[in-house]
């Protein structure tokens, strides 16, 4: 046993060696995910997988959501299927490992746009724009009655681990003064599940969220929603920082589906558009922006036409809001910021120029 | 006579070496280049200063005080105490437990042995982590609240916890007394229950080893089985029980980092939360790595010297 | 009348053979009936068993297609029928008591458990004939078998790989069959996958880093002595954790197997440094004068592992290895914790579900009976194959 003492202080020592060996080198690396991508005929995403509305999966085994159709917008934009992608079922706490090693290409995740997770020193990510602009709330049970987030001070608390919630959570009590217990899941099931045993007084996470879990619950007139709104939430997908023409491509195709809500075009008359396009010459924008003429997609290193082979797939953006999780949905979330800003919202895409 | 060269003696073994230690190296030296490439370029490059940033989340309970704005390694430090706080007392727990079942194996009541035989088949056959999971899900977290709580003499069980001493209702919450939570009770109760299992294994075949001329002697010098066991089996069965005990106690070690599935913050469950509140992967898996290194080191050490001290002392 | 006096005497030696061993026996019957009766209290009035039924093909599979099943109910046909015939072989046309109790429990279970559980009657059929096809196996091969050329039956323990590899192709596709991702196994035949993976690999791997730790290279020693280790001094979660999160920066873009893959290498190299330890112990056993006998009869080094060291330290190490294939086994389900979809993994998603809230202790209950049975069966393998060896040994010694 002795022996087995020496080798381990040995190997204790080698570990530190280990750290300082590999602090240096300023090489880097030129990842071309997009012919990765390409070449591999398949987009890998990754989603939460267990969130209705946002993705979730069929008994069939097909992913669906808004987050989903983010996925299937891209990978029909690039490779002109939006069949052809796989998706990785990723916590809070793997996600972002997951895209920076490389293992997933796009975070589709109901991920949180922050200074830190966007900036090189911090995370690394670079984000797309905003595609739900959402708020951190808190539900409780309705028998506790209690009315806000004061009536939480020194209760027990259910916050999955790793996200903003749990910062946003930290910031908020301190600022009240409210001594409380964060109870810390890995996933939101082992969360949910700690709640409904009565664990936590209350759980908090971004308000679509729970309003999306919340019509899961067996019965969920016994849940209610705090008034407070405690952080904002703009999620957004997200890619490596390494590769900015990776990144552009998606960015612009996002874009592409905020506009087309704009100019009116859906997934049922995008052909009908298409044909107006062709037909009329004198349409320079709409020509542009369905690739008819110029040549913004191979700019981006896209096929000319690939809005249209997004819309085609999934339809505009607010087709997708509606069909996941606004009025066509049992989410029957509000537009409310996610409006066009045409009709007063936040949902703004710069010009196709 | 000549030898051809891949029959000499001396040549051979250094070939053989030369070919693994450059195999080994290269290895290694494409697996690190790769690392710091890939880091680079995703803007992550070892760095160590992150550990001084304010942490910005709580921790659900700690030794050490703990808040928001104190840095992360001071949250990981408050990880630490946990899991040795948790680790220490499963330790003694399991000791006892597994003591008691596997002394209970040579009872001159049949039940009681037979009971002692199948605790520890159950157990050892089912993994550690499905009895956490049943433990808190299943049992703790069924646990009524209130006026309704399990009252036995000195322990209240409620869903708000296990409370210590004699606990008070005021407003229908249990006060005035040590609280243990029902996250860090589940982990205990498991890890006990489950290295219990393997202790008992072990004392049982440390026993067995005790030449039978022991107990007959013992018996003939007229000391009942109480005292049989406890002054003279018991000691000689250390020699073998102590080396055992050794892997046992760092494997319990190295199973409470399974407490991030009962929501206890322990070190692994603050690191992750580290990670993923700063990306640095690499770095935090590099200090849980060398933190559960050290405390394998540390618990090794320690039983080397209760080792020497059991050993017989030849004089 | 004998016998029952002699039961009653038997009884009171054991259990009231002194005042205190009396008052022990009593309070733990009171402790055991009450225990049982509120177990058996709660299964039958309480416990809702729909989440099992409902649930059945999602725990066993995950979310491997539908359409694409026929192909592990033909694995599975094709496992039974060598397990059968194999068991046949070896035991002969006789069937021994321990033959037909295992007749009779497989037989019980064929029968009893698929109607249990509730499955659709083509399932139970299913399983029926499946039932059918192990037993008749045995009885063709015990009958037929020792009259196959000895050519033949040499060729027996070549099936075992072959089907292990051609199991492979049928769960994951290829060569013409529709492609099954691994992100889409799930439940027990991931975690049947991943152990038996990472039981096979490891074999040979833990026998290396064993002999490499034996060594007198110095340079070999210490890689081995430094890796086994490493791997010990780590708990097994931070080490999937690392390849799940790390092994991806270690390895050129895209060159990283998939998630399912990673983990099921690095419960390999996990359990590797547990096998060469148990290896170790069974060389350390071997006397000296083996090796020192085997170069005076002029065996290469090569030649004197093959059939002189390996054999019997693989031997006296047999149980501890097996011991480690339990744990390995039971340290799948922490595949759960970093997100795949194993048996415990599809078990809690199957708990998330609300129609199913709060069924936990069913779900864990059926989960923890399954593990027994798998471990306790590994356990029963090793002893008997042990064993067999040692009678082997004994018949060859003069």
């Amino acid at each position: 046993m002795a022996r087995r003492q020496r080798y381990l202080n040995t190997l204790a020592g080698l570990c530190g060696l280990a750290l300082v060996g590999c602090a240096n080198d300023e090489d880097t690396l030129q990842s071309q995910k997009l012919a990765l991508i390409k070449g591999r005929g398949e987009l890998i995403c990754g989603v939460q997988g267990t969130l209705p509305g946002f993705s979730s999966v069929e008994r069939d085994g097909t992913y669906v959501g808004f987050d989903v159709d983010i996925c299937r917008a891209v990978a029909a934009a690039m490779l002109g299927d939006p069949d052809k992608v796989q998706y990785r079922d990723l916590n809070p706490s793997e996600r972002f490992a997951a895209l920076a090693s490389g293992e997933v290409d796009l975070l589709s995740r109901n991920t949180t746009y922050t200074l830190s997770r966007d900036a090189a020193g911090g995370n690394g990510l670079s984000f797309a724009p905003v595609v739900f602009f959402d708020g951190q709330g808190l539900m409780v049970p309705r028998a506790s009655g209690i009315s806000n987030i004061k009536g939480l001070s020194g209760k027990p608390i259910c916050v999955e681990t790793g996200t903003t919630s749990e910062l946003n959570l930290a910031d908020r009590m301190r600022a009240l003064q409210a001594p409380y217990t964060p109870l810390k899941f890995q996933t939101s099931d082992q969360t949910y599940a700690a709640y409904l045993q009565g664990r936590c007084a209350a759980v908090t996470t971004d308000r679509s969220q729970l309003a999306a879990k919340r019509t899961g619950l067996p019965n969920p007139d016994d849940h209610v929603l705090l008034p407070d709104v405690i952080s904002k939430e703009p999620l957004a997908p997200a890619t490596v920082n390494a590769d900015p023409l990776w990144s552009d491509a998606v960015r612009w195709t996002i874009y592409a589906l905020m506009q087309a809500e704009e100019l009116g075009i859906t997934q049922a008359n995008v052909e009908a558009k298409v044909a107006e396009a062709r037909a009329n010459p004198n349409l320079a924008d709409l020509r542009r922006f369905l690739g008819v003429e110029g040549d913004f997609g191979k700019q981006l290193g896209l096929s000319p036409d690939f809005v249209v082979k997004a819309l085609r797939a999934v339809g505009n953006y607010g087709e997708i809001f509606e069909r996941n999780v606004g009025s066509g949905s049992l989410l029957r979330l509000e537009r409310g910021l996610n409006r066009s800003w045409k009709a007063g919202g936040l949902i703004y895409a710069p010009p196709f120029r | 006579m000549h030898t051809p060269w891949w029959r000499n003696r001396r040549l051979l073994p250094l070939l053989v070496q030369a070919t693994v230690g450059l195999v080994v190296l290269v290895t290694i030296a494409y697996l690190l280049g790769n690392l710091v490439r890939n880091l680079s370029a995703a803007g992550l490059l070892l760095s160590w200063r992150w550990l001084n940033l304010p942490a910005g989340f709580d921790i659900s309970e700690s030794l050490l005080p703990f808040n928001a704005e104190l840095p992360y390694w001071r949250a990981l430090l408050a990880g630490l105490v946990n899991t040795v706080r948790v680790v220490l007392i499963a330790l003694v727990g399991a000791t006892l437990l597994g003591t008691a079942v596997g002394t209970a194996a040579f009872s001159s009541n049949g039940l009681l042995r037979r009971l002692s035989r199948t605790y520890v088949e159950l157990i050892r056959n089912v993994p550690l982590l499905l009895q956490l999971l049943f433990w808190y899900f299943v049992v703790f977290l069924s646990l009524p609240d209130g006026s309704a709580a399990i009252q036995l003499p000195w322990v209240v069980l409620a869903k708000s916890g296990l409370h210590l001493g004699s606990p008070q209702l005021v407003n229908g919450v249990w006060q005035g007394s040590l609280r243990i939570t029902l996250e860090f009770a589940a982990l205990l109760t498991g890890l006990i229950i489950h290295s219990g299992a393997f202790i008992a294994e072990v004392v049982r075949g440390g026993v067995a080893a005790v030449p039978p001329g022991q107990w007959e002697a013992a018996r003939s010098l007229g000391l009942h089985a109480g005292q049989t066991l406890s002054r003279i089996v018991l000691p000689q069965a250390l020699r073998v029980i102590v080396p055992a005990l050794n892997s046992q106690y760092i494997s319990l070690a190295k199973n409470s980092s399974l407490a991030v599935a009962c929501g206890y913050s322990d070190l692994y469950s603050v690191a992750e939360t580290t990670l993923n509140q700063t990306g640095r992967s690499v770095e935090v898996v590099l200090i849980l790595l060398g933190t559960y290194l050290a405390m394998d080191l540390v618990i090794s050490g320690l039983m080397n010297r209760l080792n020497r001290l059991v050993q017989i002392q030849e004089r | 009348m004998n016998r029952a006096r002699a039961l009653t005497n038997r009884l009171r030696r054991e259990l009231f053979a002194t005042p205190l061993d009396g008052l022990i026996t009593v309070v733990l019957l009171i402790g055991l009936v009450s225990g049982l009766k509120a177990l058996l209290h709660w299964s039958l009035t309480q416990a809702d068993w729909a989440v099992i039924q409902a649930n059945s093909t999602l725990l066993a599979v995950g979310r491997y297609p539908l359409n694409q099943q026929w192909r592990l109910w033909l694995l599975t046909a094709l496992l039974s029928g060598a397990a059968g015939i194999s068991w046949g072989l070896l035991r002969g046309a006789g069937w021994p008591r321990s033959d037909r109790l295992a007749a009779a429990v497989l037989l019980v279970l064929g029968l009893v458990l698929p109607a249990g559980l509730g499955l659709a009657a083509p399932l139970q059929q299913r399983w029926w004939w499946l039932t059918a096809l192990l037993l008749v196996g045995r009885w063709a091969a015990g009958r037929w078998g020792c009259e196959l050329p000895p050519r033949w039956r040499r060729l027996l323990p070549l099936t075992w790989p072959v089907l292990y590899l051609s199991g492979l192709g049928l769960i994951g596709g290829g060569l013409g069959l529709m492609t099954v991702r691994p992100s889409q196994w799930g439940g027990l035949l991931l975690t049947l996958t991943e152990a038996s993976f990472a039981i096979v690999v490891c074999c040979p791997l833990g026998i290396a880093l064993a002999l490499g730790r034996c060594s007198e290279l110095p340079l070999l020693r210490w890689c081995s002595t430094l890796y086994i280790e490493f791997i010990r001094g780590a708990p097994l979660i931070t080490l999937l954790f690392l390849g799940q999160n790390i092994l991806g920066f270690l390895l050129p873009g895209g060159l990283a197997p998939d998630r399912v893959w990673r983990a099921a290498w690095i419960l390999t190299f996990f359990a590797a440094a547990y096998v060469a330890e148990a290896v170790r112990a069974g060389l350390a056993a071997l006397p000296r004068g083996q090796w020192e006998a085997a170069r005076s009869l002029g065996l290469n080094m090569v030649q004197t592992l093959q059939h002189v060291v390996l054999p019997q330290a693989l031997r006296a190490a047999l149980p501890a290895i097996v011991g480690q294939f339990i744990t390995l086994l039971q340290d799948t389900t922490l595949l759960s914790l970093i997100g795949l979809l194993d048996l415990l993994g599809v078990a809690r998603a199957v708990m998330a579900n609300p129609e199913f809230l709060g069924r936990n202790a069913e779900v864990y209950l059926v989960l923890a009976i399954l593990f027994w049975c798998c471990c306790a069966a590994l356990g029963v393998g090793s002893r008997s194959l042990e064993r067999h060896l040692n009678r082997q040994v004994l018949r060859s010694q003069p």
